[in-house]
């Protein structure tokens, strides 16, 4: 058996290149690609909305020479629901729920933009107590774990490697039973509120967290060894969706599509919120910008989260049991519920209570955009404000919407099985590219 | 560089076309008094001032005001990491507003999105499309008078749609509006409602059934 080092890596796109004149870069206009070689029809195939490789509900119309792809139009819009104007008809706090709806396999990131989005809105960011601070950093990238290891498992999958799904999907899992212990959902967490927090840690959380995060590096290792040198995983997507680093930032792609095309840029270090700018991580970036550099960029990530994880889990201001009683929420009753016992007992506290839940937050009027690094990329909130507590307009930027637009310009050139590994490596959600 | 240095370059170039830069939360905003100049205004400040990611377009709807549209671009530097956005009001009658399809491609989605929603028409789009709502949806689902629970269409053979089951319902609160105290469920009198929920509530049988006298008053409020 020849050992790893033997492997020779193939290069698909220096073998095609004999038999079709391939472009070497996407270009904007897909009439521009030239086949004069090929005799025959073009083909028009319908790709989606229910194919297994399109994860949700995208629907690819393809022009096919042969099996090489000329022409792709994709069509978006199965899972629209209005959500932004939806967000123009209740409060702040009222849409919170809505945000677990949007990019679905990393709830938890998404309340926290969301909530940081009004919070600047409302001027009181920098106000937000340390524990809040670390908390959210805690379910931001317990969120990225799990996002990255479903799109991992996803996408090995698509191209053939099923049990790296199994092995991810255990995982998961073990994150899910964390999310439902500490805000007692598993999939819809609505855990952020404008200012704070919902609740805090239940009690052993902290350990168990701590035992997992040690745990799951062992399961990356072992999906690395089933994908990083595994033949048939890397001659699916080595020089495969290659996107180089000028077209990435035309196409305004972001998160591990864009680092992966070698732009350094992430927004917890560019602009960095929360507490992300006390914490040791380092930012993985590709240098070719094909499938394979994303995948290495999410498997590296998914370390360096469990790094941020680790920090967190030791640093966090008031400990496991938050026996010196650090507050998790601002502390303005005219922003966060006050305590029930004290709307009970006492008149000014009742007034808060029943304003925020009939009027909401008092936001000021102005506009604002906010941009947080998700799992997928940058979800951006725009809130334009009239004041009071319903937003004049919401605007969503979300990322799997962005990522998903180079398609038109990435996919003609490619052979009709590439089409599987560039959509499981640009690792999208439809429920957030719709809204 | 800052991004209210940036923001005044843009200013100097372009002069009365664009506002003084104005700060809020820390953000510089300029406004660009004439649509029609978008884009040499957003080429410039791609060429000049490196502001090479286009973040987002977004549109607003200031429904009963002139101009109604605004659109709204956020501008992005990776060489000096700021931030600036760009907004113009586009009126009512004209709608349109010249792409920027041509400086940033990113564009193309957002302004189909706007077109779909809003229904802004982008002049020189290459492919102006509806994106979310289907080919031949007959309204602008984010504008302002469109209503939130929809509104019935139908086109054969391709897709209907009808208004949502929460229109009359209880859990549509505008927060803030007069109303808010009087659609809270709990303490709902249909007597006593404005007439534009009775009418809604017209249609909800099983509402009117369980305001019926002899169920007596809900939740023992006084009738």
């Amino acid at each position: 058996m020849a050992s790893m080092q033997d492997i020779e890596f193939k290069d698909p796109p220096a073998r095609l290149a004999q038999t079709f004149a391939l472009p070497d870069e996407p270009s904007g206009t897909p009439a521009a690609v030239d086949l004069p070689d090929l005799p025959g029809e073009k083909m028009v195939l319908n790709m989606g909305p229910s194919h297994p490789s399109t994860h949700g509900v995208l629907r690819i119309v393809l022009e096919l020479d042969g099996e090489i792809i000329t022409q792709a139009m994709p069509d978006v819009g199965y899972l629209h629901r209005g959500d932004e104007k939806i967000a123009e008809n209740m409060t702040y706090t009222q849409f919170i729920p809505y945000t677990d709806r949007l990019d679905y396999l990393a709830p938890l990131a998404n309340n926290v933009a969301y909530a940081l989005a009004v919070e600047k809105l409302m001027g009181i960011d920098q106000q937000l107590p340390p524990r809040c601070q670390y908390l959210r950093v805690i379910c931001c990238e317990l969120a990225r774990v799990s996002a990255h290891l479903l799109g991992l498992g996803a996408f090995a999958m698509d191209v053939g490697a099923l049990s790296v799904f199994l092995f991810t999907f255990t995982e998961r899992e073990k994150i899910y039973n964390l999310i439902e212990a500490l805000t007692g959902a598993r999939f819809t967490t609505t855990y952020t509120r404008i200012g704070g927090l919902a609740r805090d840690l239940p009690p052993g959380w902290v350990e168990q967290c701590r035992r997992f995060i040690s745990e799951v590096v062992a399961n990356f290792d072992e999906s690395e060894k089933l994908l990083t040198r595994n033949r048939i995983f890397v001659d699916r997507t080595r020089d495969v969706g290659i996107i180089s680093r000028e077209t990435a930032i035309d196409y305004g792609l972001t998160g591990p599509n864009l680092r992966g095309a070698g732009v350094d840029y992430d927004l917890r270090k560019a602009h960095p919120y929360l507490v992300y700018n006390q914490l040791q991580f380092d930012v993985p970036v590709g240098s070719v910008g094909d499938c394979y550099d994303r995948y290495l960029v999410r498997m590296e990530e998914m370390r360096q989260s469990v790094r941020l994880l680790h920090q967190c889990l030791d640093q966090l201001p008031g400990g496991p049991d938050n026996k010196a009683g650090e507050p998790i929420n601002v502390p303005d009753g005219k922003t966060v519920l006050p305590p029930k016992h004290k709307v009970l007992t006492s008149m000014e506290e009742l007034i808060h209570q029943f304003m925020l839940v009939t009027q909401g937050v008092n936001a000021p009027p102005g506009e604002i955009y906010f941009g947080a690094e998700n799992p997928k990329g940058e979800l951006g909130f725009y809130i334009n404000s009239r004041g009071g507590g319903t937003p004049h307009r919401l605007k969503i930027r979300a990322p799997s919407f962005v990522n998903l637009s180079i398609l038109p310009a990435l996919l003609p050139g490619h052979m009709i099985s590439d089409v599987v590994a560039i959509l499981g490596s640009l690792d999208f959600v439809m429920g957030e590219c719709d809204r | 560089m800052t991004a209210l240095e940036l923001g005044q370059k843009l200013k100097a170039q372009f002069g009365d076309l664009l506002s003084e830069p104005a700060e809020f939360r820390g953000e510089i905003t300029l406004r660009l008094t004439d649509a029609e100049r978008s884009t040499p205004v957003c080429a410039w400040a791609k060429k000049e001032l490196g502001f090479d990611y286009l973040v987002d377009i977004s549109s607003v709807d200031n429904y009963g005001t002139d101009p109604r549209w605004l659109v709204v671009y956020e501008l992005y530097g990776y060489a000096h990491r700021c931030h600036l956005r760009l907004k113009t009001g586009v009126s009512e009658e004209k709608s349109e507003l010249p792409t920027v399809t041509t400086v940033w491609r990113t564009a193309n989605w957002h302004e189909r999105e706007i077109y779909d929603m809003m229904g802004i028409r982008f002049r020189g789009h290459p492919d102006l499309r509806r994106i979310l709502m289907w080919e031949g949806y007959p309204y602008f689902p984010l504008r302002k008078d469109f209503p939130l629970a929809g509104k019935a269409s139908e086109m054969p053979d391709v897709a209907f749609t009808h208004s949502a089951p929460m229109d009359g319902g209880p859990f549509v609160t505008v927060s803030g509006g007069k109303d808010a105290i009087a659609r809270e469920p709990r303490v709902r009198i249909p007597e006593t409602d404005s007439i534009a929920t009775n009418a809604r509530l017209e249609r909800r049988r099983d509402v009117r059934a369980a305001h019926a006298p002899d169920h007596g008053p809900p939740h023992g409020t006084p009738v």
